[in-house]
């Protein structure tokens, strides 16, 4: 997965998830839970999601390394292979 | 022949607006069968009918606004009879349904899936949800959708939603609670070691899908402790304290555009932790997508509220009436704790609670505080 599949990937779980999420004041390296308001159980969806599309089984160390948008599209475009369809 | 009327979500409901019939007259119905989706201050909501047979006529039309008590439609098993339409309110209001079903289940899926701000826009604008794609979870509408649909400015039509009007039913009921209801709080710091380390080798084996939350543990261990203290559990009506035969914790929700809701768990205490999890998700999805049903949003005995990861670091909550207590757990964060002669580094939680002094003292809070800080230490139990 490039790292560009990896962001539109990124914005259209979170999208499903935070339909009111407004991404174009994210900053690359803002941790998206604040910016977007997303709360556990946001972040714990945005896993799954990410899951299930990618069969990716990201471990729970890990995911402090998916807060920010270029940190988690470089962890996917690291280790996902290409996405697959919604 | 049943009549089923506009129901009481709470003691400031004052009238709901009927958004969507999911019935006709002719179709069968039974006990506990989702029939309308009413809007009410605190949103869209599914109500169910616990009433069983045909239905015979429908009262109102959809998008009208009646008060509560206000009868919706004939049911039973004869011939329909004429009715009035917009027949006047019943004296008193129609009290909550007194047999909720046993545990909510997910919401049929030839439901239109619509957040509670996209069906009031679609019923303003007259927009018929079937005929839209939704891109929210799961598939449901959202706002933008429908703004999309209707052509309007997003932010304006977010701004007219029902923020304003969740405000005025929390307004009401925190102003009822805090007027009413003489609180007492107690606190307590709980160091979580135990619990997050029997956590993390629970999730270590585990996909995404079936891992748990800290929340889940605080919400069980908020339960299996109001085992040992029933007084926390019931409702306060009439000037007389009424214990509830089972444990159905409100979860506290947080709505994106301001607001919450409490929709009940039913049988919280006896609940396994991976059942409990998957609970407390379907319920935000629900929350936050539309879907949340009466029976739940008026079958809570008691409250939790977790703040969450991002949460401040302690609460102190108001008792949601005619509830007794409400449980508050903040942000779970590592803090120096004493243990034994020395200061450690502990992760630790502050759990909270506020509860009725016309039914509890603070020695039965505190002994029910000790309780769950107990249970957070034997992680296995929960």
């Amino acid at each position: 997965m490039t790292e560009a599949e990896a962001r539109t990937l990124l914005r259209d779980i979170i999208a499903g998830i935070a339909p009111e999420a407004d991404f174009a004041g994210l900053a690359d390296d803002e941790d998206m839970r604040e910016a977007l308001d997303l709360d556990s159980i946001d972040f714990t969806n945005l896993i799954i999601g990410l899951h299930a599309r990618t069969g990716l089984d990201i471990p729970e160390a890990d995911y402090h390394r998916l807060f920010t948008l270029a940190g988690a599209a470089g962890y996917l475009s690291d280790r996902a292979p290409g996405p697959s369809p919604a | 022949m049943g009549a089923f009327r506009m129901p009481a979500l709470g003691a400031d409901m004052e009238s709901g607006t009927l958004v969507e019939w999911l019935i006709k007259p002719g179709d069968t119905v039974k006990s506990g069968d989702v029939v309308a989706v009413v809007e009410t201050q605190k949103g869209a909501i599914e109500v169910e009918c616990f009433e069983e047979g045909v239905v015979a006529s429908l009262a109102i039309g959809q998008g009208e606004t009646v008060p509560i008590g206000t009868l919706l439609a004939q049911i039973g098993a004869e011939a329909p009879e004429p009715t009035q339409p917009h027949a006047p309110p019943s004296p008193k209001p129609a009290q909550p349904q007194p047999a909720p079903p046993p545990a909510p289940a997910p919401a049929e899926p030839s439901r239109i899936r619509a957040s509670p701000a996209a069906r009031r826009l679609a019923a303003e604008r007259n927009i018929p949800l079937a005929t839209l794609r939704g891109t929210g979870i799961d598939g449901a509408i959202t706002l933008a959708d429908v703004a999309a649909a209707a052509a309007v400015p997003r932010r304006a039509a977010a701004r007219g939603f029902d923020a304003v009007e969740m405000r005025r039913a929390i307004a009401a009921a925190m102003s009822c609670s805090k007027r009413d209801i003489p609180h007492y709080y107690l606190s307590e710091t709980i160091d979580l070691t135990a619990a997050l380390a029997w956590l993390e080798a629970f999730n270590a084996p585990r996909p995404p899908t079936e891992r748990l939350l800290p929340a889940a543990l605080l919400l069980k261990a908020a339960a299996l402790a109001l085992r040992n203290t029933p007084r926390l559990n019931g409702t306060f009506e009439d000037g007389e304290y009424r214990p509830s035969p089972g444990i159905h914790a409100g979860w506290a929700i947080a709505l994106r555009g301001g607001g919450l809701v409490a929709p009940a768990i039913r049988d919280t205490d006896r609940r396994p932790l991976p059942e409990l999890m998957a609970a407390i998700r379907d319920l935000v999805r629900r929350a936050r997508g539309g879907g949340l049903r009466l029976s739940e949003l008026t079958g809570g005995t008691v409250t939790v509220t977790s703040l969450g990861e991002r949460g401040a670091e302690s609460v102190t909550g108001i008792i949601y009436p005619p509830q007794v207590a409400i449980i508050g757990f903040g942000r779970v964060s590592v803090r120096p704790m004493v243990i034994g002669d020395a200061v450690a580094a502990r992760p630790a939680v502050t759990a909270s609670l506020a509860a009725d002094h016309r039914v509890t003292d603070g020695h039965a809070g505190g002994l029910y505080l000790a309780t769950v800080t107990r249970l957070l230490q034997t992680p296995e139990v929960l």
